[in-house]
C-alpha cells in the first residue's frame, strides 16, 4: 500500500517533471540512480549483517539474554543487544510485552527497545558516510545515554 | 571492474560468510538467507521511488526556497517541520540517511537533521501505535514524552559539539 503510493508519487513527479523540463527530469533521474548506487554497497552490508546476526540473535535467544536478569548486568546485556540487534518494530514489540510478561523489568526492556530504535552499530558505516566518523560516533553515544536516561524514569514510573 | 570489486568487497565478503554458514551451519545459513530476502525484495521495490523523488526534490527545490523553513534560521518552525516529517515516514533508519543527505545539500541545519533522524527512528506514527497495543498505552506515551525530549536535545548537543568548520566540511561533502 504503501509502496503503491510512493510509485504514484514518484510517477506523477516524474511526468509534471518532463512536462516541465525534459532535461532537468533526465538529470534528476540521473543524480537519483547514482545516490542509490553510491549507497548500494552499503544497504547490501547492512541487509546481510542484520540478516546473520538475527538467525543467531533471534526471539529465543534475545528472550534468553533480556530474560531473567535484572539489576546493571540486566541493563547492560540490554544496551549491548539493543545497539548491535536490527529487529524490525513488528518483531520486537510483541517479544517485548511477552518478556514483561515473563516477569523481566521494565527498566531493561526499556532500554533494549530505545537502544534498538536509536542506536544502530551495524548502521553506523553508513551514518559515518553521511555525517562523518566523528559526528556518527557521537550520535550513537548521546543516543546510549539517552536510552539509559529513558530507562531509568520508565523505571520509576512504572 | 576493479572499482565494482573495491566498492563492494565488503559486501561480496559477506555474501561468502554468509554462505560459508550454509554450509557449516546450514539451518542458521539459510534463516539468515530467509531474513535477508524481505530486505533485498524491499529494495528492489519499495526503494527506488524514494530515490526518484529524492532526485526530483534535488533538481527542483532551490537551497533558497528550503532554507527559510529548514535551514539555521528556520527556529521552531524548521525544528516542528522536521520532526513531522521524520514521524510521518515509514520504513528503516538507513533510508533517513540519503534522505538527511538532500535535505543537508539543500541547507536544512545540522539541528534539524538530527530532529529528522531522532523522528525518524523512534516516534513513528504507525511503530507507536504497535507499540501501544503491544505493550501498553502508558509505556509508550512516556517513552514518547521521554524520546520526543531526547531527540531534541541530543540535535542541539550535536549542533553545538560540531565547529562551524567542521559543519562546513560535512555539508560540502553532501554537495558533491
Amino acid at each position: 500500500m504503501f509502496t503503491l503510493i510512493l510509485y504514484i508519487a514518484a510517477g506523477i513527479g516524474l511526468a509534471l517533471s518532463y512536462r516541465k523540463n525534459k532535461k532537468k527530469t533526465r538529470m534528476a533521474l540521473k543524480k537519483a540512480w547514482k545516490s542509490f548506487e553510491n549507497i548500494l554497497p552499503q544497504f547490501l552490508c547492512i541487509i546481510i549483517l542484520t540478516g546473520i546476526s538475527l538467525a543467531y540473535l533471534d526471539e529465543a535467544a534475545i528472550s534468553r539474554l533480556l530474560g531473567d536478569e535484572s539489576g546493571i548486568l540486566g541493563m547492560g546485556i540490554a544496551a549491548v543487544v539493543g545497539s548491535i540487534a536490527f529487529t524490525p518494530a513488528f518483531v520486537a514489540y510483541p517479544l517485548a510485552a511477552s518478556l514483561l510478561a515473563a516477569g523481566a523489568g521494565y527498566m531493561q526492556i526499556t532500554l533494549f527497545i530505545t537502544a534498538l530504535m536509536m542506536v544502530g552499530i551495524i548502521t553506523l558505516p553508513m551514518e559515518t558516510e553521511y555525517f562523518g566518523r566523528d559526528i556518527a560516533l557521537r550520535r550513537t553515544g548521546l543516543a546510549l545515554g539517552h536510552s539509559i536516561v529513558c530507562a531509568l524514569i520508565m523505571g520509576g514510573l512504572m | 571492474m576493479a572499482g565494482f570489486l573495491k566498492r563492494y568487497r565488503m559486501a561480496l565478503i559477506l555474501v561468502l560468510v554468509n554462505a560459508v554458514l550454509i554450509l557449516v551451519a546450514p539451518e542458521k545459513g539459510f534463516k539468515a538467507l530467509s531474513l535477508e530476502t524481505r530486505p533485498i525484495l524491499d529494495l528492489m521495490t519499495f526503494i527506488p521511488p524514494i530515490f526518484i523523488l529524492l532526485g526530483l526534490l534535488d533538481v527542483w527545490v532551490e537551497r533558497e526556497k528550503l532554507m527559510p523553513h529548514m535551514g539555521p534560521d528556520s527556529g521552531f518552525k524548521g525544528g516542528a517541520l522536521a520532526f513531522l516529517m521524520g514521524s510521518a515516514a515509514a520504513g528503516p533508519l538507513y533510508i533517513a540517511f540519503p534522505i538527511a543527505g538532500v535535505l543537508m545539500k539543500k541547507g536544512a541545519s545540522l539541528v534539524n537533521i538530527f530532529i529528522f533522524i531522532g523522528a525518524w527512528s523512534t516516534t513513528k506514527l504507525p511503530m507507536l501505535l504497535f507499540e501501544a497495543s503491544s505493550i501498553g498505552l502508558k509505556f509508550t506515551l512516556i517513552r514518547l514524552a521521554v524520546n520526543s525530549v531526547g531527540i531534541l536535545v541530543i540535535a542541539r548537543i550535536l549542533d553545538k559539539t560540531t565547529p562551524e568548520s567542521r559543519k562546513e566540511t560535512i555539508y560540502a561533502a553532501a554537495r558533491e
